[in-house]
């Protein structure tokens, strides 16, 4: 019961904690708060949002495996879908504020301009995710739903790809949630993660447990 | 190569030094005396935002007049000033560590008469104007400044450029202790730019001390910038310390570093896109979240004046 509560407790606070940074961006334009450039800084925002959230998503596996605790797992949902909210926000804040729908404009720039082409790209292929995020959805797709949502990792690559072609000359932020990407993926390979926790003090030599199992 | 151009306005065209600061005088003992007079943009000075010292005797000019300013809060808060910072909110957070008292500007190069010239004896013997420009950055953004200054050429002229001097090489202050963003190689210091002769002799080409009327807020180039309005804002350099005549075109630092993306002109120009965003258009500062972008014109709107600078060049190969 204390158990329920708790889980609960912690399911809100990770659903407003993920609120938080649109109400961010909500109050600065309700108060001229986002400075000279208001439609620069609502595109940065939900863009910078969309992509860090990407990367929290891609975190919980490597909890997972890190701690032993299968309930970092429970989270990718939430924060795969706040990804997906703040791109889809991001997507819009083009389309309209930055572009004003100006669609044979933006079909241009979808086409000439790498950095956008890259950015639609991984924006449309996050939507089958989002629409096969339902329990329903994963019985119904079977095993072909892990290999649909493995499209998370050339989504990320594109994500950051977008972020890095966009910049003039200070490849500094970029070149982080680069790092920061390739840390996910690395930690992904199953010998890297068992050396870890071995360094870690979290894995006993394989030689200790056997002798530890034996009756 | 150097073109000696009659001047446009003939001497005795232009009103007598004497009868305009009486004029000035008028004015102002008019509205001592309450007689409410009411300021209009003719013959009215962007009104000062009080936040640095007033720069005295400014002679109000055309340029511009009749277009909407840009807030100063705004003029001064979203700089490209990489010296501070890469984030346009970086340089007026950063910027209060560069001393701008004493400071001297080096010119030599291709010319008879090299030397030093001081801030003081330039805010002293050149005649500041304010002149309001529009300004475009090569990111697709735009604002519109009042400017003060007075036009480069009547600086360049003292040092007396000789034959050679084909071209203008600038160069801003190096010093990682003053200029915290020079302690990151992100651009190759200290920054450069140049000018063809031609270019740096024409009038609307300015040096600017100023803006809204009072001395330069450090993030935006003070004490002494460039400001060239028909060429995107990385062309008009801040912050000076060197000024060189030389024979060659001068590297500079943009289009050396990505060539392709920037060239050594520079002039605006929506026909010729920057290789990964459209030129046509730019979004004005403080227009808000719901304005639409303005189209951009050749030459950031100063065809007219400059076009004569690039006739028979193919300005997508010079870009």
């Amino acid at each position: 019961m204390i158990d329920k509560m708790r889980r609960l407790t912690i399911w809100w606070l990770v659903f407003l904690g993920g609120l938080l940074p649109l109400a961010g961006i909500v109050h600065g334009g309700l108060y001229g708060d986002l400075g000279p450039n208001p439609v620069e800084a609502v595109l940065h925002g939900t863009g910078d949002w969309a992509l860090r959230l990407l990367l929290l998503t891609l975190a919980m596996r490597p909890l997972q495996r890190l701690t032993g605790r299968p309930g970092w797992l429970r989270w990718r949902r939430m924060l795969g879908l706040y990804s997906f909210f703040y791109a889809t926000l991001h997507g819009l804040t083009w389309a309209w504020l930055d572009q004003q729908w100006d669609l044979s404009g933006m079909l241009v720039d979808v086409v000439k301009r790498p950095y956008i082409t890259v950015g639609f790209t991984a924006l449309a292929l996050l939507l089958p995710l989002a629409a096969t995020s339902t329990r329903a959805a994963m019985r119904r797709l079977g095993r072909r739903w892990q290999r649909l949502h493995r499209l998370v990792y050339p989504i990320a690559v594109l994500a950051v790809l977008h972020f890095v072609w966009l910049v003039k000359a200070d490849w500094e932020e970029p070149a982080i949630y680069g790092g920061v990407l390739g840390v996910m993926l690395v930690l992904r390979i199953p010998t890297v993660m068992l050396v870890l926790r071995r360094v870690l003090g979290l894995e006993r030599p394989i030689l200790a447990r056997r002798a530890g199992d034996s009756p | 190569m150097l073109i000696k151009k009659p001047d446009p306005i003939k001497s005795s065209e232009i009103t007598d030094r004497a009868v305009w600061q009486d004029r000035r005088r008028l004015i102002k003992a008019a509205a001592a005396a309450g007689v409410g007079l009411v300021a209009e943009r003719a013959g009215a000075l962007a009104s000062r935002p009080g936040q640095g010292q007033a720069i005295s005797g400014v002679v109000d000019t055309d340029y511009g007049r009749g277009l909407a300013l840009t807030d100063f809060q705004d003029a001064t808060s979203y700089n490209n000033f990489y010296e501070f910072g890469t984030a346009k909110s970086d340089p007026a957070r950063h910027a209060h560590s560069l001393q701008t008292r004493p400071w001297t500007v080096r010119v030599d190069g291709e010319c008879d008469k090299p030397g030093e010239i001081g801030i003081e004896d330039i805010l002293k013997d050149f005649t500041q104007e304010e002149r309001i420009y529009r300004f475009r950055c090569v990111e697709a953004w735009a604002m519109t400044v009042p400017w003060v200054g007075f036009p480069l050429g009547d600086l360049l002229k003292r040092f007396q450029p000789n034959s050679r001097a084909n071209f203008v090489a600038f160069e801003t202050l190096f010093d990682p202790q003053q200029m915290p963003g020079q302690q990151r190689g992100v651009l190759d210091w200290p920054y450069r730019e140049g000018l063809r002769m031609d270019e740096a002799m024409h009038p609307l080409t300015l040096l600017a001390t100023g803006l809204y009327g009072e001395v330069l807020p450090n993030q935006n180039g003070a004490p002494l910038r460039l400001v060239v309005p028909l060429k995107y804002g990385f062309k008009s350099i801040k912050s000076i310390v060197g000024i060189r005549f030389v024979r060659d075109i001068p590297e500079t630092t943009w289009w050396k570093l990505a060539p392709r993306e920037y060239g050594f002109y520079a002039n605006v120009n929506p026909q010729v896109d920057h290789p990964r965003w459209s030129q046509k258009r730019h979004r004005v500062l403080g227009a808000g979240l719901f304005a639409a972008k303005q189209p951009t014109q050749l030459f950031n709107g100063y065809a007219e004046q400059v076009a004569g600078l690039y006739r028979g060049m193919d300005l997508s190969r010079f870009y």
